[in-house]
């Protein structure tokens, strides 16, 4: 079984792509590691030999990036120090609304959450 | 596109000026300023800056993590106070 970073790449799928599944690998990452440590296109985790998984591992989890864990502290960090010094950003955040100027008239929905609908017609039971 | 590094963070002349000025005599007085769109800079920390926000000056105080932001982002422009009517639960009860 393939671990990487704590997460367990999928078995059926071609390596550059299984890659993807662990957080702060995306596409580009995942296909210059796989370029580096020499794994081509169609390999899949399941088919791997024991030695690229662990050169797969030592590329992504010492080779200088910052994945799963670290970089979500990173990211709660940095959020942090916004909301801290009370700018724009910062005031977003701490309304869950959008920081980067978009529109909240409608949509912003992957801040915003879930839309509350209001129900029309929808009487208060009798006091 | 990026500001040229060649030219440094944009800081308003005047409000520069101004910032050196009290570093030279050692002394801290709240700055006016209007120049939103002025970096803070290393030399401004400690300074209380008063910020306008279109009405009236907003003081704030540059601390060290506030290096790179621009003044603009400390003092908002627009303030929600909320909805008229939005209190549903005030009305019901």
């Amino acid at each position: 079984m393939a671990r990487i970073a704590g997460i367990d790449l999928p078995k059926g799928k071609r390596t550059h792509i299984a890659l993807t599944y662990i957080y702060g690998v995306g596409h580009t990452t995942a296909q210059k590691v796989c370029q580096k440590v020499g794994i081509s296109e169609d390999r899949r985790v399941n088919d791997l030999t024991e030695d690229e998984v662990s050169r797969l591992r030592e590329e992504i989890e010492k080779g200088g990036l910052q994945v799963e864990g670290d970089l979500r502290r990173m990211e709660g960090l940095n959020v942090k120090r916004l909301i801290e010094i009370n700018c724009y950003r910062g005031q977003r955040h701490r309304r869950g609304l959008p920081t980067r100027g978009q529109r909240t008239k409608t949509n912003a929905r992957t801040r915003r959450g879930r839309k509350r609908v209001t129900v029309a017609g929808k009487k208060v039971a009798a006091k | 596109m990026s500001r040229s590094l060649k030219k440094g963070p944009f800081v308003h002349a005047s409000l520069a000026k101004k910032i050196e000025d009290m570093n030279k005599k050692g002394e801290k007085k709240v700055i006016k300023c209007w120049s939103r769109a002025s970096m803070i800079i290393p030399e401004m920390i400690g300074h209380t800056i008063a910020i306008y926000n279109g009405k009236k000056h907003v003081p704030v105080y540059v601390t060290e993590q506030m290096i790179g932001h621009r003044l603009g982002e400390f003092a908002p422009t627009r303030m929600f106070k909320g909805h008229a009517g939005g209190d549903k639960t005030a009305k019901r009860g």
